[in-house]
């Protein structure tokens, strides 16, 4: 089966989120889309499989043009789409998950679940999955859920499978075997669309890759390509990796982390004994990817999540002290998903830059706010950060992504930090106000702070970075110079400590010994 | 929420364009355009909702009319006497309402003329009160629809202590006040402590405990506790005079001091609400939990501080209306105050100057409502139509602007291909997600994301607010849809 | 989620990855049990074994003149109490072991504390009261015909949250329905025609709210809230302008007869409520295991349930998430206000104003203690229904408890459900959320 795209744009009010763009998909191969987060990829999908109208454009099945009205109508044309966010019930059974909306029947529209079962046994059995038609989806680890979800399309005979971020939530071990189960599909026939930010992986599996950036195609390459080749396609400048920047110039270190340990409520070992430090006019990058205890870490330093261990700053223990209490010991924390953990939206850009002193001076008192002041405070700092906006009072949520993120910078940059932690400073962010933020960075780190970036960006990290600590499955796999390689910190966000490395302290892996 | 995306038409006022520049001064907007904006906000569809449920409610009591039954049946020879009797049935009825309302023009005395005013306002003072506590909640994004077991609290405690007690004037009514919002409070906290430490949904909660209040309260009037001395009926002991509001404007009035207490407190809600750290934690929490608890605010506490406050007030409800008022406790103490408080806290959309209007205007309606009752037969209860209309349809702006072909505003997130009963809200809540919005559980939320669907009514719409290259997030994100993250 | 209890069972014997995570949820949660049957089995010690009355309880099963003329059982309270008690108690810290292992009392064991507690409770009040003899056949069917309406109620507002629409507006659907049915069979004579009228009236309430909340995207509360007000001020208004001055023509409605199953209806206690019903209550009954049936084995339930849980799941598979949720609050309107007719073409003679009277959040509270499941919510409404039929017999009896206490009982459980001091309700998870199609 051959799926093409012609010409597809489509906009959301003024903004297009994909102009004109156009795509050939054969059988039995892996076309990959690669692009930054916010390029595009997900909407085009999103049109493709009938979630979206076309603004313009069209799209060919076998070259005859097709008008999906939603998504069962693309399935039932055999398109089979593994989301990003999985769609599956929590609380329904695989098998409940599986039928959904294409269910065997008995009479009088009786499930026939043992039908589905027997197909969930024969695909799994097919492919080596290891998936229990019974068992329930919100128990099944995430890897386990993207199996079902690939289920869900095959068993709908689904000849072109469309996989979006496939593996933004999935561990190294889980990446591979996911890209063995595209080789297996692949070479049973089906075309794939496989949408990703990941170099490695999209040298690995692709046939042919598409270029996103802005919503438009910028251009074609082949697999062999350079990564850094890819890299500059996909961000549109050459990325100049391990960008010069003046030499720290260290202090004490004030900030401690000893054996920190998050346990979810459900038993689950998420931060597993965690220990650094952080010198003043330090950046510490901690690296990772996504869902590998980054999130916990931070959260339990904010006093966000429950921990036990030990975090001193400035000689005082924070564990145990409520968030407030925590802001008030001068801790900065630019949280990772901004518009939901850094920002509320309702509020005034004003009100927002205030959110966490707004009973202090000279916002206001324990008592009352001072409206004057917060105003006179939130206007300076918008213009400090250069935050594009209207004014101070209107909604915050108007104001677009990086200049939120730049009203939440504002207001954690305060004077007097003695600890600075962002999560994902840039996701989401343009190009122009990246570079800005990451000069804020550095120079809170050269006014002799103590700072910790979260990051799963490699350049990011790369950039920002002192000192790495690469995190893999809740644990540190061990903390290195700023000036590491790619490969070896591929390697370690793998989990695993190359021998060949150097240590931030000097040492190697194998004079550690058990570290690994 | 109101400042949209433009969508630039062929009709667009040239000065538009630069909107679509992040950080460009907003431009001018044309004459057209202002009134366009007038015609759309909030005011004009309140008024409108109350105008259109006044309408029906005239047409219920026109059809229900005798003599307009007894016309119709002979329309057709003579379809004047129909209308006659119509006209005669609906204007007579809101006359009186008028009458009882605000201004009797048939009275022969000064006094006469102006009581029906202070009828109303004697009848909103709680309303107001109880209503402001709701509009608190609201804020806090809680939805206490357990007004009325609040009350009932209030007014139990306000009444025992007014009559187990020998206080001298001035200090015996302090100290029955301060039980009234303690007895609120107490209610009231129950609530915010289960929703604080349990996740229990405080609708359900708040509903049962009207019930647990009611029965509690029909029990104790039942015993020695609060039923009057020598009578076997539910019905408590007079508040002694010092116990009282002083009556504001002597005998011929029942208007009492209870009335700048209403006003005392709208001015505490706003201030609490506008001006105070304790609001500012209220209002965070309300509209995004998630960024409040990072910010260092308590979720739970704000929870249980709104639950106190608003039964605070609801409990000072209870004894406004039994200390100045009703003078003593029964089984139907609380009425429909519970969920009246509900409609006016929706009317005034939460916000306390509106919730005063909004309590004087239900409390005319109250008020009207028993003059129109005894002098043209109308049952009372038409009075709950009314209010129920209200606000279903301020609920619903949308459908009132269609009812009055109304231009919708914000009609720039629209999707043209949006078909408007399938699709509502499409595009508005895609980019709502898009460039970040939390869940925001308010009513005006909610509103917003209509308002975002009526846009997709497909209204040619010239909105000039200015906004930033990448789209703005319109619609409150409560849906389904939201995807952090990536912008599309 | 009862109905996936059981696979759940299955699950949790299954070996898999998911095995870790599993065997500790139950041990986070499991302790509100015990504890809550502490404190019964407490209160049961203290205030009916200690405490028990001296008199001997009587119920009497038969009246005389019945097929079969059992004998009046006369029950020695205080050792009964403690037996009773005692069950309790040892049902109790059966439970406290089990929980320290991570484990709970199987359902049957909790049902039998259940039982204990109300039998213990009967028999002390009955053995406390002024007349120590008590009808248990009228006492029984006496509590269903209160549960009637409820178990329709609860069947409604199933059928709308299932679905993901919060239905607060029972009490509105319960009270429209029994006004039409009243208003309309008297008109034509037919109790047939009021209640398809009834059903008309619950499904004429239910579509405002389906409008509102999925179309206009109101807040699902705020909706449900208003309406119940609405349909009290129409229905008062009207009762006073139109019924009350026409009432023999108007609000005299005819009655279903109960149709009496021959020798099976004989059967002592249980054979007045299940084989002496009219036609609403046995349809009740094929309501409640259709609607049970249809929920858990069907291809529409797993849609509805879908629809309820996760809209956007369901949508991505080419379920019509819109429509599924208006067939579904549609449906549950005429369930409803079939539960409404029962009022006036059955139980009561005529319509009065709010003769609802809360019924409506009666039945909220059993969908909620009932766990959104149908057979559930029925257990529920039935143990509702007993507590209000309590009220009155209290009052024949002379009994020591206060019959408000009795009337509160269905909202403080509800409260101590919802609160997850017995076990944890969860309701659809989509429940309240409005669907916004991208």
């Amino acid at each position: 089966m051959k799926l093409e795209l012609r010409g597809i744009t489509k906009r959301f009010g003024t903004f297009a989120a994909n102009e004109d763009v156009d795509l050939v998909v054969e059988s039995g191969q892996v076309h990959t889309l690669l692009g930054e987060n916010g390029a595009g990829k997900s909407t085009l999908m999103n049109v493709l499989f009938g979630l979206y109208d076309p603004t313009e454009g069209e799209i060919l099945l076998d070259d005859e043009p097709v008008a999906f009205a939603g998504p069962g109508e693309a399935m039932r044309a055999g398109i089979g789409m593994v989301h990003q966010h999985f769609m599956l019930v929590p609380v329904f059974t695989v098998a409940e998950n599986v039928a959904l909306g294409d269910e065997y029947t008995k009479a009088a529209g009786v499930l026939d679940l043992e039908a589905t079962r027997s197909r969930i046994r024969e695909i799994s059995d097919q492919y080596g999955f290891h998936v229990d038609p019974d068992a329930i989806v919100e128990d099944l680890p995430v890897g386990v859920q993207q199996r079902v979800e690939i289920i869900k399309a095959l068993v709908r005979d689904a000849r072109i499978l469309i996989l979006d971020e496939p593996t933004a939530v999935l561990t190294p071990q889980e990446t591979d075997e996911l890209l063995n189960i595209i080789r297996q599909l692949r070479a049973d026939g089906t075309a794939i669309v496989f949408i990703s930010h990941k170099l490695r992986e999209v040298k690995a599996i692709s046939d042919t890759i598409t270029v996103l950036r802005r919503g438009r195609v910028v251009g074609t390459a082949d697999p062999s390509a350079e990564a850094s080749e890819l890299a500059a396609l996909m961000v549109g400048r050459d990325v100049v990796l391990n960008r010069q920047k003046t030499e720290p110039n260290l202090g004490d270190q004030s900030f401690c982390v000893e054996d920190l340990t998050v346990v979810s409520p459900t038993g689950q070992v998420l931060v597993d004994g965690v220990s650094f430090g952080i010198r003043q006019g330090e950046v510490l990058a901690i690296a990772g990817v996504q869902g590998n205890g980054q999130t916990e870490l931070t959260e339990a330093i904010m006093g966000l999540q429950k921990a036990s261990g030990s975090i001193r700053l400035d000689g005082r223990e924070l564990l145990g002290r409520s968030t407030r209490q925590i802001i008030r010991a001068g801790v900065g924390f630019v949280p990772e998903d901004r518009s939901t953990d850094g920002l509320v939206g309702t509020f005034t850009v004003a009100e927002n830059m205030v959110l966490n002193r707004y009973d202090t001076a000279p916002a206001g008192t324990s008592l009352q706010l001072n409206p004057k002041a917060i105003r006179r405070l939130a206007t300076e700092k918008v213009e400090e950060f250069d935050v594009r906006t209207q004014g101070v009072d209107i909604p915050v949520g108007t104001l677009s992504g990086g200049n939120q993120q730049k009203v939440v910078m504002a207001r954690e940059l305060v004077d007097d930090l003695s600890l600075f932690i962002a999560s994902q400073p840039t996701r989401g962010v343009d190009v122009g106000s990246i570079e800005f933020l990451h000069s804020r960075i550095i120079a809170e780190r050269d006014s002799g702070t103590p700072v910790m970036i979260v990051s799963t960006e490699l350049d990011e990290v790369l950039e920002l970075a002192d000192r790495i600590a690469v995190m893999y499955h809740g644990r540190i796999v061990g903390i290195v110079p700023g000036d590491t390689s790619r490969d070896h910190l591929g390697l370690m966000m793998a989990g695993q400590l190359p021998d060949d490395v150097v240590l931030a302290d000097g040492s190697t892996p194998t004079q550690e010994g058990a570290r690994a | 929420m109101s400042t949209a995306a433009p969508q630039p038409t062929a009709s667009e006022a040239p000065g538009t364009a630069s909107g679509t520049q992040p950080g460009a001064g907003r431009p001018a907007p044309d004459q057209a355009s202002v009134m366009r904006q007038i015609l759309s906000g909030n005011g004009t569809v309140t008024v409108l909702a109350i105008v259109l449920s006044l309408l029906i409610s005239g047409l219920l009591i026109v059809v229900t009319d005798e003599d307009v039954q007894e016309t119709a049946g002979y329309f057709f020879g003579r379809p004047t006497d129909m209308l006659a009797a119509a006209w005669s049935a609906f204007s007579g009825a809101f006359l009186a309402l008028f009458r009882g309302a605000i201004f009797n023009y048939e009275a022969s005395n000064f006094e006469g003329m102006i009581r029906p005013l202070t009828e109303t306002m004697t009848v909103a003072t709680p309303l107001i009160i109880i209503s402001l506590g709701i509009a608190i909640a609201f804020k806090a994004g809680l939805f206490n629809i357990g007004g009325q077991g609040q009350f009932i609290f209030g007014a139990m405690f306000a009444t025992w202590f007014g009559v187990s007690m020998d206080l001298p004037f001035g200090v015996h009514l302090l100290v029955v006040l301060v039980m009234g919002v303690l007895g609120g409070m107490l209610w009231g906290s129950v609530v915010g402590l289960l929703k604080a430490y349990t996740g229990a949904h405080e609708v359900i909660l708040t509903i049962m405990l009207n019930y647990v209040a009611l029965n509690l309260l029909a029990y104790l009037l039942n015993t020695d506790v609060l039923r009057r001395e020598g009578t076997t009926n539910p019905v408590s002991e007079f508040l002694p005079q010092q116990a009282r509001f002083p009556l504001l404007f002597g005998e011929g009035f029942r208007l009492h001091w209870g009335f700048v207490l209403a006003l005392a407190a709208t001015a505490f809600a706003w201030w609490l609400l506008q001006r105070s750290t304790v609001g500012f934690r209220l209002r965070a929490v309300g509209a995004n939990p998630a960024a409040a608890r990072t910010a260092g605010i308590s979720v739970k506490g704000a929870y249980i501080t709104a639950m106190a406050v608003s039964g605070g007030l609801a409990g000072l409800a209870g004894m406004a209306h039994v200390s100045g008022t009703e003078g003593s406790l029964n089984t139907s103490v609380a009425g429909s105050f519970g969920f009246d408080a509900i409609t006016v806290a929706l009317l005034g959309r939460s916000n306390p100057v509106g919730v005063l209007f909004a309590g004087l205007l239900f409390g005319a309606l109250r008020a009207g409502g028993v003059t129109m009752q005894t002098q043209t037969g109308v049952p009372i209860d038409i009075v709950l139509v009314v209010q129920s209309f209200i606000v279903l349809f301020i609920a619903a702006p949308p459908l009132v602007r269609t009812i009055f072909r109304l231009p919708a505003p914000g009609a720039a997130k629209a999707r043209r291909t949006a078909d408007p009963v399938t699709q509502p809200a499409v595009a508005g809540a895609a980019v709502a997600g898009a460039s970040g919005e939390a869940a925001v559980p308010s009513v005006e939320t909610q509103e917003a994301a209509v308002a975002a669907e009526s846009a997709a009514d497909g209204v040619e719409d010239p909105d000039p607010a200015p906004t930033a290259a990448e789209p703005a997030p319109a619609a409150g994100a409560d849906t389904q849809t939201s995807e952090k993250g990536e912008t599309r | 989620m009862s109905a996936t209890a059981a696979e759940k069972k299955t699950v949790a014997e299954t070996p898999d990855a998911a095995r870790r995570g599993k065997d500790d949820k139950p041990l986070v949660r499991s302790w509100s049990t015990p504890i809550l049957q502490t404190v019964f089995a407490l209160l049961s010690l203290g205030l009916f074994a200690i405490g028990a009355p001296a008199h001997d309880a009587e119920f009497r099963i038969a009246t005389p003149g019945d097929l079969i003329e059992l004998a009046a059982v006369t029950v020695p309270a205080a050792p009964t109490l403690w037996v009773l008690t005692l069950a309790m108690i040892a049902i109790t810290v059966l439970a406290w072991v089990r929980a320290a292992a991570g484990r709970k009392n199987p359902v049957w064991l909790n049902g039998l504390y259940v039982f204990a507690f109300v039998a213990a409770f009967l028999i002390w009040v009955v053995g406390s009261a002024t007349n120590n003899s008590v009808y248990l056949t009228g006492l029984i069917a006496g509590s269903f015909a209160l549960a009637v309406p409820l178990i329709f109620g609860s069947m409604a507002g199933i059928l709308s949250e299932r679905s993901g629409v919060v239905n607060i507006a029972i009490e509105g659907q319960l009270l429209a329905g029994a006004f039409t049915a009243a208003m309309v069979g008297s008109a034509t004579g037919s109790a047939w025609i009021g209640l398809a009228a009834a059903i008309v009236a619950g499904v004429a309430v239910s579509s405002l709210l389906a409008v509102f909340s999925i179309k206009y995207l109101v807040n699902q509360v705020i909706v449900g809230v208003v309406l119940n007000v609405l349909v009290i001020g129409l229905t008062s208004f009207l009762f006073s302008t139109v019924l009350a001055p026409n009432s023999s023509e108007l609000n005299s409605p005819p009655h279903f007869p109960n149709i009496r199953i021959p020798f099976l209806a004989e059967i002592p206690i249980i054979g007045r409520i299940l084989f002496d019903q009219s036609i609403l209550g046995y349809g009740m009954y094929l309501i409640v295991g259709l609607l049970w049936f249809g929920l858990f084995r069907t291809r529409w339930g797993l849609r509805v349930r879908a629809v309820g849980e996760h809209p956007k799941a369901a949508d991505t598979v080419g379920i019509d998430v819109l429509r599924t949720r208006y067939v579904n609050v549609l449906l549950g309107g005429a369930v409803a206000g079939m539960g409404g007719a029962f009022f006036t073409l059955v139980s009561a003679s005529s319509f009065s104003k709010e003769m609802t009277a809360g019924q409506g959040f009666i039945a909220l509270a059993a969908v909620i203690f009932g766990r959104w499941n149908p057979i559930g919510a029925f257990f529920a409404a039935l143990l509702f229904g007993f507590a209000t039929n309590m009220q009155y017999v209290f009052a024949i009896l002379g009994t020591p408890v206060p019959s408000q206490f009795m009337a509160m009982l269905p909202y403080v459980v509800t409260v101590f459900a919802v609160a997850g001091l017995v076990g944890r309700s969860r309701g659809p998870a989509a429940a309240g959320t409005p669907y916004v199609k991208e």
